[in-house]
């Protein structure tokens, strides 16, 4: 299987305080993988990081063949990423949107308006096209922002928190986005503070103080820990951090 | 203790809140429950004396929220949505600063957040921006309640929050009803549900339901299977292609499903056994393993559940479009 | 448990309410004190403002080139061009030969002006009274051509003056122009009091919405609103500590204008602290209007940037005369506080006038505040909405 991420020993300290420690992971084609752990377990670094944001103190790691450390510029034009707080611009209608991501990813020009047609009737808002975003329930936004997010085809999408807050249908249809996309070969890394949904990925990594504390799927992670779902593996692990207050 | 009757409220064209009606007693914790945009904080808002409804009337703690407003005042706790401290002061002076406020002093009414502060405390001379998501909803907490209130009003008080902190939280609130605070929350995770006395799920500006989650969750009427197989994705897709299935949505690690019609073939076969309830699932477990093993699904578990607050609100919401 | 004490030790004879204006106050200065960069600007603000206005938009001519077509060349013509020479302002870089070396002067465009005498300058003045003085500027640059040439006028009559005096010859050249209170036309007297008034109101109108629109944009206000606090208790606190930074950016102006500029207090420094504080009152209530019509604190700067200060810049006539501008505009300027600052510190400062010079200033100040602070209590929303 190809490996799309490769980390070895990744570490980010500010001062004495490592935020990530040494973590080593590795993620295949197509694969999602889901990046759990408590607030302040260091999730947000070690995501900047693999985005090319941040540079790490120590150990490397290689996101769709880049070097983080020296190719970010290449790591920013292969992958797609998409957040809870910043996805797209409220003020713009749906096509600017689309229009501008697809700017800003260099989408060839002609592949443009197919590829937005498409999107609009797989989203069903063929007739919102002109409407600004704002005026979309919040649950059609985050569907827009992960279609957007996916537009110029990346390798790998990061998705952080994609779903806080959403319906939960929309959540699922979410879920099935999700999954149509990996079908086509592009790999999800996504966080999430809904443990239902680390049942839908393919392999979860639990960070607990800078440390990833487990990595394997949601079966046998329930099957070490004896334990009926998610949420009661999670709890376990996470249950003991030292580092609450950070 | 809260009680909102017919309560509506437009934002120019967007419908906030329409006919809103409910009642939280005395030392209950009311859990209003529903997705961003339902319109939790807009109704929070109007019985924290903050906005005017358009329509009906509301009251708290037995005060008219409009012309009683500065008395309400005086004796809720209130935690809006975003944690709102003064991210640039210290625990203990965001602390300080909200017990003066509310006229009183932090010893004053130490027993009734000792539990909670005693958790920060070790942090007292951090900055509350340099808080993590757990601790500052601890500190949010504790300044809303130090004046002793005798009702708390918390507005998504986990949102963002891990589900390790989320527990604490809630063990938290469990205290405080003890000590006879009557709480209100709002909350957009299902699953937090189960741990409130009352809930009222809410969506677009309508509650769906009122009821304790064990009563809302009886009320679902129909027959709730959870299916697995080894390829879930593929399974999904498969279920929703067979005629019988009404609904089916991904749950973590099986998928729900319910049947429409689900007694149509069932009765022609077994006119004689009718009424037979068992029987009856069992058979349509049967049909449906069947169906999928033609579809080459391996590993096929299917069983009867018992629906949760999310089956519910999914349920519920289909009517309220 | 001894800090949570400590107030109540201290204070046990204090109202609540004063308690908790103390407590709201001391709050307010932990957030200016932590937010070092804001503070430093604020304070070192002032001084940079009056430095940049001292030195680098310098209006005032310093040694400006001029060049001199002087055909006559005689005791009267070679006076006057010494006079120019010796004068600060001038430095002769050229004489020229011909009429046509004139206009490639200014093409080539090395010298300010020229001066260009007529012929038999000395016999003419003394027989027929018709010497001729022409005063040709490159007025590329109004404002300094204007300069030069006022300057150039005063030297020759001063210089006419003095001959006047000494040989009793009648009265040629009429240029006779007083320069009062500020012989040396310095420009420091005319922008001091025009960055007094730029800054008392950046710092009390455009920091006090600012800081109340912080609130409401953390969500804060929402908790202080459910709270027993009385608005206008809040409000208040708000406003304290930029009363104060403003007393320390009136001293700052006043120390550096006096003993780095040369500007003295010419006047009352009681009367000018007196107008300054009305005027301060003035921009407190103005910052607590604006913070109640604005949202977040982008607003708040935008309006208090644009809406204030462009105003004040163009219209209150620190900048340019009132007198110059179109009708319209001259009653706009009569709305701006500032101005009226401005026209009574000059008084004061400069013109080292009293209390009865500045009373209608006062007197408009003293109305506007009392508008204002009405304004501003009655638009307070003890709502969100």
């Amino acid at each position: 299987m190809e490996k799309v991420i490769v980390v070895e020993n990744l570490t980010k300290a500010f001062g004495r305080f490592k935020a990530v420690d040494q973590i080593s992971f590795e993620v295949e084609k197509g694969e999602i993988f889901g990046f759990l752990g408590a607030n302040g377990a260091g999730k947000t670094t070690a995501m900047r990081m693999l985005c090319g944001l941040s540079i790490p103190t120590s150990g490397k790691a290689l996101v769709a063949g880049y070097d983080i450390r020296t190719q970010p510029e290449m790591i920013k034009k292969n992958i797609g990423y998409m957040s809870q707080k910043f996805a797209l611009y409220e003020d713009l209608t749906v096509a600017e949107n689309i229009r501008f991501y697809a700017g800003i990813y260099q989408v060839p020009e002609k592949e443009i308006a197919p590829r937005t047609q498409k999107l609009l009737e797989r989203l069903g808002l063929e007739h919102e096209k002109d409407s600004l975003v704002k005026s979309l329930p919040l649950g059609w936004k985050q569907k827009l922002a992960f279609s957007v997010a996916v537009f110029h085809h990346p390798g790998i999408v990061f998705l952080d928190e994609p779903t806080g807050g959403v319906d939960p249908v929309t959540r699922r249809q979410f879920w099935e986005m999700i999954y149509e996309a990996t079908d086509s070969g592009i790999t999800v890394f996504v966080t999430t503070h809904y443990m239902d949904e680390a049942e839908y990925c393919d392999r979860v990594s639990i960070m607990v103080d800078g440390k990833i504390a487990a990595l394997d799927t949601p079966a046998n992670l329930k099957k070490e820990f004896d334990a009926n779902n998610m949420d009661e593996v999670f709890y376990r692990l996470a249950r003991n951090a030292s580092r609450k207050a950070d | 203790m809260i009680s909102c009757k017919n309560i509506s409220k437009k934002y120019k064209k967007v419908q906030a809140l329409s006919d809103i009606s409910f009642e939280v007693k005395p030392g209950e914790i009311f859990g209003l429950i529903g997705p961003d945009g339902a319109g939790k904080t807009t109704l929070f808002r109007i019985l924290t004396t903050l906005i005017l409804a358009d329509e009906g009337v509301a009251s708290v703690d037995g005060l008219d929220v409009v012309n009683d407003y500065k008395l309400i005042r005086e004796r809720v706790g209130y935690m809006p949505g975003r944690f709102s401290l003064y991210q640039d002061l210290s625990v203990e002076e965001n602390l300080n600063f909200f017990a003066t406020v509310f006229n009183t002093t932090v010893e004053e009414n130490y027993e009734l957040v000792r539990d909670i502060y005693q958790q920060i405390e070790p942090f007292k001379t951090r900055k509350a921006g340099k808080l993590s998501g757990g601790m500052k909803q601890k500190l949010a907490l504790s300044c809303a309640l130090i004046h002793k209130p005798t009702v708390l009003f918390l507005d998504e008080p986990t949102t963002g929050v891990d589900p390790v902190s989320r527990k604490e939280f809630w063990g938290m609130l469990k205290n405080l009803q003890q000590q006879g605070i009557t709480i209100l929350v709002s909350t957009p995770y299902m699953d937090e549900a189960s741990l409130c006395d009352r809930i009222a799920l809410i969506q677009k500006g309508r509650l769906l339901t009122i009821d304790s989650p064990g009563k809302i969750a009886d009320g679902f009427k129909k027959t709730l299977l959870s299916v697995s197989a080894e390829n879930m994705s593929l399974l999904l897709t498969d279920l929703r292609t067979i005629p019988e299935v009404e609904n089916c949505y991904a749950f973590g690690d099986s998928h729900h499903i319910t049947l429409k019609n689900r007694t149509s073939r069932y009765e022609q076969e077994h006119s004689d056994s009718k009424g037979k309830k068992d029987n009856e699932i069992e058979f349509i477990i049967n049909d449906l393993k069947v169906t999928l093993e033609a579809k080459n699904h391996l590993n096929i578990i299917i069983k009867e559940i018992k629906p949760g607050i999310e089956d519910c609100f999914m349920e519920l919401s289909k009517n309220n479009l | 448990m001894r800090y949570f004490t400590a107030w109540r030790v201290m204070h046990p004879e204090k109202p609540i309410e004063m308690k908790q204006f103390i407590s709201f106050v001391r709050k307010e200065f932990h957030h200016i004190f932590r937010d070092r960069t804001t503070m430093a600007i604020l304070l070192i603000l002032p001084v940079l403002m009056l430095l940049l206005f001292g030195y680098a938009i310098n209006t005032e001519v310093k040694n400006s080139k001029i060049a001199v077509y002087d055909p006559s060349n005689d005791t009267y013509t070679r006076a006057i061009i010494e006079k120019m020479q010796a004068s600060e302002y001038f430095s002769v870089v050229k004489m020229l030969k011909n009429e046509q070396e004139m206009s490639e002067q200014f093409k080539s465009g090395e010298v300010k002006m020229v001066i260009a005498f007529s012929e038999n300058f000395h016999e003419n003045l003394l027989h027929s009274g018709d010497a001729q003085i022409a005063l040709i500027a490159d007025a590329t640059d109004p404002n300094s051509a204007k300069s030069v040439v006022n300057y150039a006028t005063a030297i020759i009559a001063g210089y006419q003056m003095e001959s006047q005096q000494l040989q009793q010859i009648p009265f040629q050249i009429d240029t006779q122009i007083k320069l009062l209170y500020n012989p040396q036309m310095k420009g420091a007297y005319n922008f001091v009091p025009g960055v007094m008034g730029m800054i008392l109101m950046l710092i009390c109108a455009m920091m006090t919405s600012i800081s109340i629109a912080r609130e409401k944009e953390m969500g804060t206000m929402e908790v202080l609103l459910v709270s027993p606090v009385k608005p206008a208790m809040l409000i208040i606190a708000k406003a304290i500590p930029y009363f104060f930074i403003s007393l320390i950016n009136l001293t700052t102006i006043l120390l550096i204008s006096v003993f780095i500029l040369g500007v003295p207090v010419a006047g009352s420094l009681l009367w000018l602290l007196v107008l300054s504080l009305v005027y301060i009152f003035v921009n407190l209530s103005l910052g607590l209007v604006i913070s109640s019509v604005v949202n977040n604190q982008q607003t708040a700067l935008l309006i208090s940037g644009m809406v204030l200060m462009l105003p004040v810049i163009m219209l209150s006539g620190m900048m340019f005369p009132v007198e110059n501008m179109p009708v319209f505009f001259q009653w706009i300027s009569q709305l701006i506080p500032a101005k009226w600052y401005i026209i009574g510190v000059k008084k004061i400062m400069i013109k080292g006038l009293g209390f009865s010079a500045i009373m209608p200033q006062l007197a408009v100040l003293s109305g506007m505040a009392v508008l204002l602070i009405a304004i501003s209590i009655k638009k307070f929303k003890y709502r969100l909405e």
